[in-house]
C-alpha cells in the first residue's frame, strides 16, 4: 500500500515475509507441495487417522437416523446438549477465518496475506461440521428442507420471528459466501498450478478449478474490486452470524441465557477461539512444511495478541454476567449463578475461567507470544475450555431453571462422544485434503507482497 | 513474419512489473488500444498506464443487495402479515424487527453471489481455450513473468511497426501470438 503516513513504529517490526524470496521460489514452494508425485508419510498417516474418525462419525450418525436423537444424554429439562454446544463451538472456530481474511484486509494489514487462505478454509470445515448439528438434532433430519421457505402443498412457511429460523439463514449465507470468498480467492492460484502441472490429470482438474484464469490487467481490476467487496460484505455478515446464534439463546426466558450481554460476548468469543484454533493448527503445519519465511514468528504474536485481546473481552463477558446475576435482583438468574460456580458443574465453571480469563494472560509476556510450543499449548486449552464455556452456558442453564421438581441432570452418551469426536475426522479430513490438493497460502497475494515489500526495502 | 490475418498478436516479456508498466505506458501513448498486460499479481500501476476503465461492479453488488434486501423482507411480511396470519402472544403481525437478521443475511447472500458471478461473466471466464494459451513461454505469467500482448485487430496494428516498437522497449523477447 502505498503509505503516506509518517513511518510508524512499524519499521522496527520484523517483516511479514523473508524479501530473499522470489515470485518464482515463492510458487515453487506452494504449487511443489500440490503437485509432488511422492506424498508424504506423515500426511498419509494424518490423512488417515482423520479418515478413521470421519467413520466413526458417519457410524454415529448411522445409528442416530437408524434410532433417533433418544440415543443421546439430552432428555427433557436439557433438550439441548452436546449438539448445540458443539454447533456453537464449530461455527465460533469459523470466525477467525473470516476476520482474518475480510476484516484485516480492510484494515490492510498485509501479515495476513500469508495466513488468510490456510484460515479460510479452516473456516469453511469449521461451518461445515458446525451446519450438520442442528441438522442431527432436528429428529428427522430428513425433513430438514421445512427449514426453508418453499413453495409446499400444505401452504407452510417458516416461522420469521424465530431466531432458529433466521440461523438457518444466517449459517448457510456464511457457508456460501466464505466459500465463494475461498473459491475466488483460489482461481489466480489454480491457474498457477495449472501452469506448472506436468501430468495430464493435473493440467485438467486444475485447469477446470482455475476458470481460464491469465491474469490479465483488466481482469486483475475487476478481480480486486470485487475481493474488496466481498471483503466488506463479509465483515458484517462474520458479525451477524454469531449474533443470531447468541439470539437462540437471548430471545428465551432462560434465566442465565436472557441476557444482553449474549451477542457481543458471542462474538469476541467466537474470534478468541477462532485464533486459538488456527494457531493450533497453523504451527504444526508451518513447522512440518517449512513456512517460516512466510508464516514468521510475528505472525504468530500477532494471532496470539489477537486472542489475548478477545479474551479479555469473554473474561468481561463473564464478569458482566455474574455481575448482572447480582444486580438483577432475579432470583433464578442469581441462583444459576450460584449454581453455575458451585453446583454440579461447577468444576466446568472454574476450569473455563482459567483456561478461558487466566492462563492466556501468559501471552501478555513476549516470551510466551514467541515461542511457538508455548502459544500452542495456551491455544490448544483455549480449544478445550471454550468447548466447557458452551457446554457450560447449555447445560447449568436448562438443567435448573425455574421449578425446582423439574429439576435434572446432564450427561453425554457414548453417542454423544462419538458423534463429537467423529466430527473432528470430518474437519481434519477436510483440512488434509485442502492442505494436498490446493496451494494452502495465497500466492498471487504473496507474491504481491513481496513485490511491496521489496519496493520499500529499496526505497528504505 | 507471419500473415497479419494469422496472427492473434504480439507478446512481449519484460523482466519485471516496472519495465512492463513504462512499457505499457508508451505502447498507450503511441495509440495502441487493444493492450493487455498479464501479471502473476495484481498491479494498480497497470490500470492507469492502459487506463482501464473504473469497472462498475460495486453496481451489481448493490443492486444485487438491495434485491436480496427488499426481496428478503417482502418474503417476511407476505409470509406473515398475508399468506400465513399467525398471532404470537398478541404481537403485531408485522413484528417487522425480528426480520431484520433474515432480510441481512439475504442482502449479503445476493450480493455476494451475484456479484462474484458478474466479475466472472464480465472477465469472460470461464473461458478454456485462448490463443495465448498456445505460446509455451505464456504459462509463466501466472508465476512468475511479465508480460504485454498487442491484439492483431488493433486498428494501428502492422506487423512490422509494431513488432519494432515492442523490441525498442526492451523486453525479454517478443514473440508471436497464432490465431
Amino acid at each position: 500500500m502505498p503509505d503516506s503516513r509518517p513511518a510508524p513504529a512499524t519499521t522496527e517490526q520484523p517483516p511479514v515475509i523473508d524479501t530473499r524470496l522470489s515470485y518464482r521460489s515463492l510458487t515453487r514452494k506452494f504449487a511443489g507441495v500440490v503437485l509432488t508425485a511422492r506424498t508424504p508419510k506423515t500426511w498419509w498417516l494424518g490423512f488417515l487417522f482423520s479418515f478413521g474418525l470421519l467413520m466413526l462419525f458417519f457410524l454415529a450418525i448411522a445409528y442416530l437416523l437408524m434410532v433417533g436423537v433418544g440415543i443421546w444424554g439430552i432428555n427433557i429439562p436439557v433438550a439441548w446438549g452436546f449438539a448445540i454446544t458443539n454447533f456453537v463451538w464449530w461455527i465460533g472456530i469459523g470466525h477467525a477465518g473470516t476476520l482474518i481474511s475480510a476484516i484485516l484486509l480492510l484494515l490492510h494489514q498485509s501479515w495476513r496475506t500469508s495466513i488468510n487462505r490456510f484460515a479460510e478454509a479452516m473456516t469453511l470445515f469449521a461451518v461445515a461440521c458446525a451446519g450438520l448439528f442442528p441438522l442431527l438434532h432436528l429428529g428427522r433430519p430428513w425433513y430438514f428442507y421445512w427449514l426453508l421457505p418453499y413453495p409446499n402443498t400444505m401452504s407452510l412457511w417458516p416461522q420469521f420471528r424465530s431466531a432458529l429460523v433466521a440461523d438457518v439463514f444466517a449459517i448457510s449465507t456464511y457457508f456460501t459466501i466464505s466459500l465463494v470468498f475461498w473459491y475466488t480467492g483460489l482461481v489466480p492460484d489454480f491457474a498457477a498450478v495449472r501452469d506448472r502441472a506436468r501430468r495430464r490429470v493435473a493440467q485438467v482438474f486444475y485447469g477446470i478449478l482455475a476458470l481460464g484464469w491469465r491474469g490479465s490487467a483488466r481482469h486483475w481490476h475487476r478481480y480486486e474490486t470485487t475481493y474488496v467487496m466481498l471483503a466488506a460484505l463479509a465483515t458484517p455478515l462474520v458479525v451477524s452470524v454469531h449474533t443470531v446464534v447468541s439470539f437462540d439463546f437471548a430471545i428465551t426466558l432462560i434465566p442465565g441465557w436472557h441476557s444482553t450481554v449474549f451477542p457481543p460476548y458471542f462474538v469476541a468469543g467466537a474470534i478468541f477461539s477462532g485464533f486459538a484454533m488456527v494457531l493450533t493448527l497453523i504451527i504444526p503445519v508451518r513447522a512440518f512444511y517449512r513456512l517460516h519465511a512466510v508464516v514468521a514468528i510475528r505472525h504468530l504474536e500477532n494471532m496470539g495478541k489477537v486472542m489475548l485481546v478477545t479474551g479479555l473481552i469473554v473474561g468481561h463477558g463473564y464478569l458482566a454476567e455474574a455481575f448482572f446475576a447480582w444486580y438483577s435482583g432475579d432470583k433464578f438468574h442469581a441462583y444459576m449463578q450460584l449454581n453455575r460456580m458451585f453446583g454440579p458443574y461447577a468444576w466446568m465453571y472454574w476450569a473455563l475461567l482459567a483456561g478461558n480469563v487466566a492462563v492466556p494472560q501468559l501471552i501478555w509476556w513476549r516470551w510466551a507470544r514467541t515461542t511457538p510450543w508455548v502459544l500452542f499449548v495456551i491455544a490448544l486449552l483455549v480449544n478445550i475450555t471454550m468447548w466447557i464455556e458452551r457446554y457450560v452456558i447449555v447445560v447449568t442453564s436448562l438443567h435448573r431453571d425455574f421449578m425446582p421438581s423439574a429439576w435434572g441432570m446432564f450427561r453425554g452418551t457414548i453417542w454423544d462422544w462419538l458423534t463429537l469426536i467423529g466430527s473432528f475426522g470430518l474437519f481434519l479430513s477436510l483440512l488434509f485434503l485442502f492442505l494436498r490438493l490446493a496451494p494452502m497460502a495465497s500466492m498471487s497475494e504473496l507474491r504481491k507482497l513481496l513485490f511491496e515489500s521489496k519496493e520499500k526495502e529499496n526505497a528504505g | 513474419m507471419t500473415n497479419a490475418l494469422e496472427l492473434y498478436g504480439l507478446l512481449a516479456e519484460f523482466d519485471g512489473p516496472e519495465p512492463l508498466v513504462t512499457a505499457a505506458r508508451r505502447v498507450h501513448a503511441e495509440g495502441y488500444r487493444r493492450v493487455d498486460a498479464f501479471t502473476p499479481f495484481p498491479l494498480e500501476e497497470l490500470d492507469e498506464a492502459l487506463e482501464i476503465r473504473r469497472t462498475r461492479l460495486p453496481w451489481v453488488f448493490f443492486l444485487a443487495g438491495a434485491m436480496g434486501a427488499v426481496g428478503g423482507f417482502f418474503m417476511q411480511w407476505f409470509a406473515t402479515v398475508i399468506h400465513y396470519p399467525f398471532n404470537v402472544g398478541g404481537r403485531p403481525l408485522n413484528s417487522w424487527p425480528v426480520y431484520i437478521p433474515v432480510t441481512f443475511e439475504l442482502t449479503v447472500l445476493l450480493a455476494g453471489l451475484i456479484g462474484v458471478i458478474a466479475m466472472f461473466a464480465r472477465n469472460g471466464l470461464p473461458m478454456f481455450h485462448h490463443p495465448l494459451f498456445g505460446v509455451r513461454r505464456f504459462a509463466r505469467a501466472t508465476q512468475d513473468c511479465f508480460f504485454l500482448v498487442i491484439e492483431a485487430n488493433d486498428p494501428e496494428f502492422k506487423p512490422e511497426t509494431t513488432a519494432e516498437l515492442l523490441r525498442s522497449l526492451d523486453p525479454m523477447r517478443v514473440i508471436e501470438v497464432p490465431r
